[in-house]
Order: C-alpha cells, then sequence, then structure tokens
C-alpha cells in the first residue's frame, strides 16, 4: 500500500452552515431538599454552535443563564452511563446528543423511577447498588484462591465475546426509565438486571445454576413481570440485545420453574 | 459534630480505590470509599485499549517477560522512574490480569491458527498456538518490544472497573457516593482522615480512618484540551499538597495524548495503531516514519504527540473551523475488525464527528491526557512526610512513570498498586503506627475551618466568578504549558495563574444554597485547580531540560548531569502563591537500566557522570552472574522481591516458562 492514500475526508467538521439557530431548553427543575421548591419548568434560550452536544448546551446555560442549574456528567463520552435523561421524551444519554438532531424547542426532564437529587440529577447509583446486592452481580466461584502466578484458565474465544457483549452495559439506567414494569413495580430490576442475570447464567467461571437464578428473578420483580414493551430495548444506548436476553432468560427460568 | 470512624478511608471510587478496599477487606479491616459520582462512573473506566502484562501468550508476545516489560518502561519514562518499583509493577501485573480473569473480566482470548493482521501498512498472516487456544490475548501497543496489551475490545477499563467494583460490593465495601473530600485532617505529621462533604446535602462528616488513602485520579481538567473526564480535576492532589507536609512528584510531567478526536478532546485508543492504524496529514501522507524510522507511529505517546505538532507547525495539518488537525486512518484494519475489536471507537466517531472510521479518516489532534506525577509517596504508596496517608494510581507518584507513561501501563497500575498498597495499608494497620489516637480537638478544628471556609463562600461579598477564573487558567495550560514549552511561555503562565490564585480568594457566588450547588463546587475546587495548575507551571519553568513529556524548546536535550531527579513540591502557607520546590536525585549507580538512547526520539542527551560507571559495574556483574538464570541475573543486579508484599511474589508462569 502507497504511503500516500487519497483522503476520504470527513466533511461533518468542515462544512459552515447557515446563521446559527436560537436553542429553547425547557427543562424541568426542582430541588426535593429546599422546602420551598416546587416543581416547574424554566426555559433557556442560547445560540446553537457547531458539533454541539447537550453536554456543552448545558454547560453553557449554567455558565451564563443559571448557575444553579443541577446535572451529571462524568466522561462526556457517552461510555460512563451518568447523563441518562429524558430528551424530547425519550430517555437517552445527554453527551452524546448533538443538538442538530434535535428541534429548536428541546425539553430537558429527569430519568423517572430513580430518586431525584436536584433537576436533571438522579441518583442512579443507589438504584445500581441495591439491584447488584439483590442479584449478587458478581462471579461466584467455587475455588476460593486462585494461585495468581499460574496459567490463566482457558476460555472459548467466542464465549469470552459474547460474555463482552452483555458486560457492555453501563448501568445508565434508561431501560428502566423507558420500562412499563419498573412504574408499577417499584422493586422490579429492569432489564438492566435481567441482562446481568443473562450475562452471569453465560459465565463458566460461575458456578450457579438455574436453580440460584431462579431464586433471584423467577418472580414477578424478576422476569416474569416484563410485560415485553420492550422500551428497554429501544432506547439502550449500547445497543444491548435486551429483547432476545429477557426472552431467553424468561424461557429458561419457564423451564426451570416447571421442575426441569 | 458528626464523626465516622473506619480503619482505612479510601478517597476515589475508581479501579485503585477499590482494589485497596478490597485488599483492606480481606485481611480485615473495615475500610470505606468515598466517590464524587457512583463507582463504576468513575474515569477507570475510560481506558479503552487494555493493560499490560507480559503473559506472552500470543506469538508476537513470545519471549516476552519481565525484564522486557521493565526495559520498555524505563525507556518510556525517560529514566525519570524509580526502578524498583517499575520491577514491583512488571513483576505484579501478570497476577492481576489472572486475578481479574478469575473475577469475571471478559479479557478477549488467542484463537488458535492464521489470522491476518496489519503490520506497518501491510497485510501479515500470524500463526497462533494451539497451546495458547483460549488464553488471555495480547495486541501491539506504542513503546513496547513485544505485543503486551491484554484487552477486552477496547472497553478493558469499563469491564474491569465493573468487575472490580460488584467485587467490592461481594465483599461489602460501602461507597460512600456523591461524597467529596474537602480536606485532610492532620497534625503535621500524621493524618488522620478527612473532612468530607456531601454534594446532596451540603452536610459535613469528619472521617477519622488509621489509614487514608487518595485514589482520586489525574488534574487533566485543569488544562482546555483534555480527555480527561469532567471530575478529574487533580483534587486529591490538592488535599496532599494542602496539608504542607506531604510533597507532589514531578507534577510537570504530563502526557498528551496523540489521538484526541478533534475538537472535542474526546480519546480514541491507542489501540488504534497498534492494530495498524496509521496517522495521516493534509496530503493524505503517512508522516511518522518520516520522523522516526524506528517505531513510527508506535514510538512513544510523547514522541509521536510532539512529531504531529511538529508537523502540523511545518504546515502539513489539515484546515478547519476550528483549527488545524491530523487524520488517524483505521480504514485499513477492515470493518470486521472495526466493529469487533474497536467499537467503542466507531461510536464515539458516529456520535461525536458524524464518521464511520470502517470508511472515513477520523480528525485528530494530541490532548492533554495523563498525569505522570502525583502524591509522592514510597513503595509502599505511604507518603515520606505524613504518616498514614497513602495514595495509588495515576493521584500518586511512586514512581513508575517518570517523565513519560506507556500505553497500557496506567489501567494496568491502578489495579497492581491497589493490590499492592491495599496490603501495605493492611501492614500499617496491624503495626503500632496504625493505632489511631486523634484529639477531638484536632477533628472539630478541622470541621469548623472547613465550614468557614464554604460559608465565606456562600455568605461572602467577594466579586470573582470561579467559572470564569477556571476557564481562563484551562486556557493558559492548554496555550503556555502544552506539548512544547519554553521559558518565556511558562514565566507567563506562573504569573497569570499566580494572578487568578489571589483573585479566588474573593469569589462571590449567586447562589447561595449548601444543598446540591455547583456553582459552590466549582468555586472551592477552582481555588485547589489553581495550586495544582501552579506546580506543573513552575515545575516546568524550573526544570531546564527536556525529559519525557516535558520538553523545553530552549532547553532541548535530556540533561541527566543536572537534572536526573524528582521534583517535589509543597505548598508551606496557605496565603503563598508558589509552591516551594525541592529535588530527590535518582541513583544510578543502583539503577539496573542506566540512561540511555530510548529506541525513538532524540537521539542526544547529557550524560550523568555515574553512569559509564554504572554501565562497567553491569558488564562486570553480568559476566560473574553468566550461566545463571534471568532471574538470578536481575537480583544480582537490583534486587526488589524482599520490597513486594508476600503474597504478591513469586514468577508467572507462562507458556514457554512453566513453574515446577
Amino acid at each position: 500500500m502507497s504511503d500516500t492514500a487519497p483522503a476520504p475526508f470527513a466533511t461533518a467538521a468542515a462544512t459552515a452552515s447557515g446563521p446559527a439557530r436560537k436553542l429553547r431548553f425547557h427543562v424541568l427543575r426542582h430541588d426535593p431538599h429546599d422546602p420551598a421548591s416546587v416543581p416547574h419548568t424554566d426555559v433557556f434560550e442560547i445560540d446553537e454552535a457547531a458539533g454541539m452536544t447537550l453536554f456543552i448546551a448545558l454547560n453553557e446555560i449554567r455558565e451564563q443563564l443559571d448557575a444553579s442549574l443541577a446535572f451529571d456528567f462524568v466522561c462526556r463520552a457517552g461510555i460512563c452511563g451518568s447523563c441518562g435523561m429524558v430528551i424530547n421524551g425519550r430517555p437517552g444519554l445527554a453527551c452524546r446528543t448533538l443538538t442538530q438532531d434535535l428541534p429548536s424547542e428541546i425539553t430537558l426532564a429527569p430519568l423517572p423511577a430513580f430518586e431525584l437529587i436536584a433537576d436533571l440529577s438522579v441518583n442512579t447509583g443507589k438504584w445500581m447498588r441495591g439491584m447488584s446486592e439483590r442479584l449478587e452481580t458478581w462471579v461466584h466461584s467455587l475455588e476460593q484462591d486462585v494461585d495468581l502466578r499460574r496459567i490463566e484458565a482457558p476460555m472459548d474465544p467466542d464465549l469470552a465475546d459474547r460474555i463482552y457483549e452483555l458486560d457492555r452495559c453501563i448501568e445508565c439506567g434508561c431501560c428502566v426509565a423507558a420500562c412499563g414494569t419498573a412504574r408499577m413495580r417499584e422493586d422490579f430490576v429492569g432489564a438492566v438486571g435481567l441482562n446481568k442475570i443473562a450475562r452471569f447464567a453465560l459465565d463458566p467461571r460461575d458456578a450457579r445454576t438455574d436453580e440460584d437464578f431462579y431464586e433471584l428473578v423467577g418472580n414477578d420483580d424478576g422476569v416474569f413481570g416484563c410485560m415485553t414493551l420492550l422500551g428497554c430495548h429501544d432506547v439502550c444506548p449500547k445497543a444491548l440485545p435486551l429483547q432476545t436476553q429477557i426472552a431467553f432468560l424468561r424461557r429458561k427460568m419457564a423451564r426451570t420453574g416447571a421442575g426441569g | 459534630m458528626k464523626v465516622i470512624y473506619t480503619d482505612v478511608l479510601v478517597i476515589g471510587g475508581g479501579l485503585a480505590g477499590l482494589r485497596i478496599a478490597i485488599g483492606a477487606r480481606r485481611r480485615g479491616h473495615d475500610a470505606i470509599v468515598l466517590s464524587l459520582v457512583p463507582p463504576k462512573r468513575s474515569h477507570s473506566a475510560a481506558a479503552q485499549g487494555g493493560m499490560q502484562a507480559s503473559l506472552g501468550n500470543v506469538i508476537k508476545g513470545q519471549g516476552d517477560n519481565e525484564d522486557v516489560h521493565f526495559e520498555d518502561t524505563v525507556r518510556g519514562s525517560d529514566w525519570g522512574a524509580d526502578q524498583q518499583v517499575v520491577r514491583m509493577f512488571v513483576n505484579t501485573a501478570p497476577k492481576a490480569v489472572r486475578e481479574l480473569a478469575a473475577w469475571g473480566v471478559p479479557w478477549s482470548r488467542v484463537r488458535q491458527g492464521d489470522r491476518e493482521v496489519i503490520i506497518n501498512g501491510q497485510k501479515v498472516t500470524i500463526t497462533e498456538r494451539a497451546e495458547a487456544h483460549g488464553l488471555v490475548a495480547q495486541r501491539d501497543f506504542g513503546g513496547t518490544k513485544k505485543w503486551r496489551t491484554c484487552y477486552v475490545s477496547d472497553g478493558t477499563g469499563h469491564a474491569m472497573l465493573f468487575a472490580v467494583g460488584d467485587q467490592a460490593i461481594a465483599s461489602g465495601v460501602p461507597v460512600h457516593e456523591r461524597k467529596e473530600a474537602v480536606a485532610l485532617i492532620h497534625d503535621g505529621s500524621r493524618c488522620y482522615g478527612a473532612v468530607v462533604r456531601d454534594l446532596m446535602t451540603g452536610e459535613l462528616t469528619a472521617y477519622v480512618a488509621r489509614a487514608t488513602a487518595i485514589a482520586t485520579g489525574g488534574a487533566g481538567r485543569v488544562y482546555r484540551v483534555t480527555t480527561n473526564a469532567v471530575i478529574c480535576e487533580g483534587i486529591g492532589a490538592a488535599l496532599a499538597l494542602e496539608t504542607g507536609a506531604a510533597a507532589l512528584g514531578n507534577m510537570e510531567a504530563v502526557q498528551f495524548h496523540p489521538t484526541g478526536i478533534f475538537p472535542a478532546g474526546i480519546l480514541v485508543t491507542e489501540g488504534c495503531r497498534g492494530d495498524g492504524g496509521l496517522l495521516r496529514d493534509a496530503n493524505g501522507h503517512r508522516f511518522m516514519p518520516d520522523y522516526e524510522p524506528e517505531k513510527k507511529e508506535l514510538a512513544s505517546r510523547d514522541v509521536v504527540s510532539r512529531r504531529m505538532e511538529e508537523h502540523i507547525r511545518k504546515g502539513h495539518g489539515a484546515k478547519s473551523r476550528f483549527g488545524e488537525h491530523l487524520w488517524l486512518d483505521i480504514t485499513l484494519l477492515g470493518r470486521r475488525h472495526i466493529e469487533h475489536n474497536l467499537r467503542e471507537v466507531k461510536e464515539i466517531c458516529q456520535y461525536f464527528l458524524g464518521v464511520d472510521p470502517a470508511e472515513k479518516w477520523i480528525a485528530v489532534r494530541p490532548a492533554q491526557h495523563y498525569t505522570m506525577g502525583g502524591v509522592r509517596t514510597k513503595h509502599t504508596g505511604e507518603s515520606p512526610t505524613l504518616r498514614g496517608l497513602f495514595a495509588a494510581g495515576e493521584a500518586a507518584c511512586w514512581d513508575m512513570h517518570g517523565f513519560n507513561r506507556l500505553g497500557g501501563n496506567s489501567v494496568a497500575e491502578t489495579v497492581v498498586a491497589g493490590m499492592i498498597v491495599g496490603e501495605f495499608i493492611a501492614d500499617f494497620i496491624e503495626s503500632p503506627q496504625g493505632e489511631l489516637d486523634i484529639p477531638t480537638a484536632l477533628i472539630r478544628e478541622a470541621l469548623a475551618a472547613e465550614r468557614a471556609r464554604l460559608d465565606g463562600l456562600l455568605a461572602g461579598s467577594g466579586t470573582e466568578r470561579a467559572e470564569a477564573l477556571k476557564a481562563e487558567m484551562q486556557q493558559i495550560m492548554t496555550d503556555k504549558v502544552g506539548i512544547f514549552r519554553t521559558g518565556a511561555d511558562l514565566e507567563e503562565a506562573v504569573q497569570r495563574l499566580q494572578g487568578l490564585l489571589v483573585r479566588s480568594r474573593n469569589i462571590g457566588l449567586r447562589t447561595h444554597s449548601d444543598g446540591p450547588n455547583p456553582e459552590l463546587v466549582t468555586a472551592y475546587r477552582t481555588q485547589k485547580m489553581l495550586k495544582v495548575a501552579l506546580c506543573i507551571a513552575h515545575g516546568a519553568l524550573t526544570r531546564t531540560e527536556s525529559r519525557g513529556a516535558h520538553f523545553r524548546e530552549d532547553h532541548p536535550r535530556r540533561d541527566d548531569a543536572q537534572w536526573l531527579k524528582r521534583t517535589l513540591a509543597t505548598w508551606k502557607g496557605a496565603d503563598d502563591t508558589l509552591p516551594s520546590l525541592a529535588y530527590e536525585p535518582l541513583d544510578v549507580l543502583s539503577m539496573e537500566l542506566p540512561p540511555g538512547w530510548r529506541g525513538y526520539g532524540a537521539k542526544d542527551y547529557v550524560d550523568h557522570p555515574d553512569t559509564a560507571r554504572r554501565a562497567e559495574e553491569l558488564t562486570r556483574l553480568r559476566e560473574r552472574l553468566q550461566g545463571a538464570d534471568r532471574h538470578a541475573v536481575q537480583a544480582g543486579i537490583m534486587p526488589y522481591d524482599h520490597l513486594l508484599p508476600e503474597r504478591f511474589r513469586g514468577r508467572n508462569e507462562r507458556i514457554d516458562e512453566r513453574l515446577p
């Protein structure tokens, strides 16, 4: 191959556009710690910029218009799951949502189903820790102390890839916010929980049996609570195969529940 | 007065902090982890490409071992690293990978037989051994002689963090989320914990602990253009600095990653180049072989970043409305490879650039990426000047990276340091030194001081805007304390940062709530960040040589005679506007690998007077040890095994090096 190749240039950053749009953000505000606070909507208007994401827009609003606006970002690259919020009615990651893909009227609300901290900030961490403790989302190994000096146990390369496919969940909470059952059943483990059970059931390093998993999710707060509306599948920012995994797990659990 | 007592207080819920807490728990001690965010959202999750450990499973890693990893790391550090610490690290890294494998990390695995890879722009077929089938795979990374980087597709840090985070839950480690340490409690010689602010309610609590560990990651956000998460503001380093007793080491050593996407600065992994991706200029020309014929795109990060900026300066940058940049071309790797092994990269390109990297090139330019410096510690992770204070991971300088860190050595360091320092913390607690005998007045005064400081901000009549001061600091750091540094620029930077620090003592707020108040958080953090920025800028100004990532255009040579020493910055008085700098010499006569050429980058440097003597000594030693195996030779030259905690000693098994 030659050392100089014709340039397949990306054009997104290079193209000039017309005059900047005015964006109007309708943001649901509330501080539950402040007894005087009443949930309400504030409207903020800013000029759109090229390549603007909701991360950039919200920071601009906070810097220039309202220093008290609360929201959560960490990686701002779509990998940490901090910034789930309801964007024009749909749960998604704010950091990687480009304003150019939205109309000029933008409505932002905190994810439902989680404890509200303030404004757009919700306590997904507490919810996820509770789910992890309940479902014991770690490898339950038979071997207590592995000899770390020895060559690791082999694993089929395809199986490792399949486990990673489910391991990609970032616990952003979008699936829970989009879930009909989660609205009705406070203790429903959500697609995030069911996906984790599917992940550990697939992992040969985890010694738990189908009966063990049945104890964890073989009920209406688990896989039998799912109404198959599959909002989770539609909104998952990591495009996890939630539909397949939930169907697979339900069949497996139904079989286990029926006694094999 | 609200007080919580524990054995180990870990500040920071990333990989290093969580692993320390797990280690302490396993030794029977209580540990509490404080985290600004839910721990699985820590910046550890952003490590994409992988972690270095010399397993040597893949065929291109055959022959790899601790010796090769050691030399690569020391060369990468431009001889700034503590070589005994590097030895401790390279011997523990394989154990860390194997521990994580047992904990469920879905490491990508070797598949036996032929496979096609891209090496130096060419398709090459390599054949993996049958006996390696199913073992943890390695990919190529910059500055390494062997393929050594173990990976989980390009979501390595994520997979590691979730496995370790879940192990912490399994071990019953409480993580106090959305809590921020705002000051350490200490008496000038012993650290007793921290004053902690609840970010949801504003409440202050004293966490009193027998050992306190800072594991807060890097300080990338003192720069405007950085790959770092928004929480990487160097606050842990600042907490240590503000004690006046603990020192920060080598803060001027700041790494710039070659491939931040342009202009957002979001990282795309070194794995792109490790897997065969090329850097191209405005004309599509692959320019790295012109500058670095040996390692090309895979020289160390400091070297590649400098060559890229040099090439842009020569007028070969691609122009865009945001400024100039270069191109990363991974189209030659093929769609299947990208969608399989570089899927985060694909998502990032798709969402932030609107580009499919299997078809189009990626706009990149170097961006601040890593803080080699940090809280200066001994090999145990403990501060030599503030007993009971430990640090690990990017927040620490123990010091395995020197002036430049190799790709894949950072996420490896988080878990390795967590393992090692966790053991030493448990040892400390079990020793008489670890007893807690703190006067309650000390706790009360520490709480009162922080309360007064916050009230001063909330109720005060200050006129400065924290956000504006922070933005100006970030701009100064990116413009004046970047990849190419000069005395004049650095002097200007130090002066302007000092001005900002003085102004930061007069910040006023528009929001006066003590609950969830982002403006208040920005205010007190900006005051701390400015001190860290000053340590970086002042250290860079004073160091009149070029070493690793610290490059002075007015002093372009590495000068071992004058500068083979570690910078130690302390903050003596609360009203000071500059850190006090001291220097700790590195001992050439005890080095396993005396200073020389790195194998890439600049070839001229000034030798240390001891270098020739040590080289001769080593020749004699090696002759005397002729016939002994490599472990015996190493132990004869620079013993380190006794420095490791007992449970992590011992050789590492490989396909070609079986244990009995």
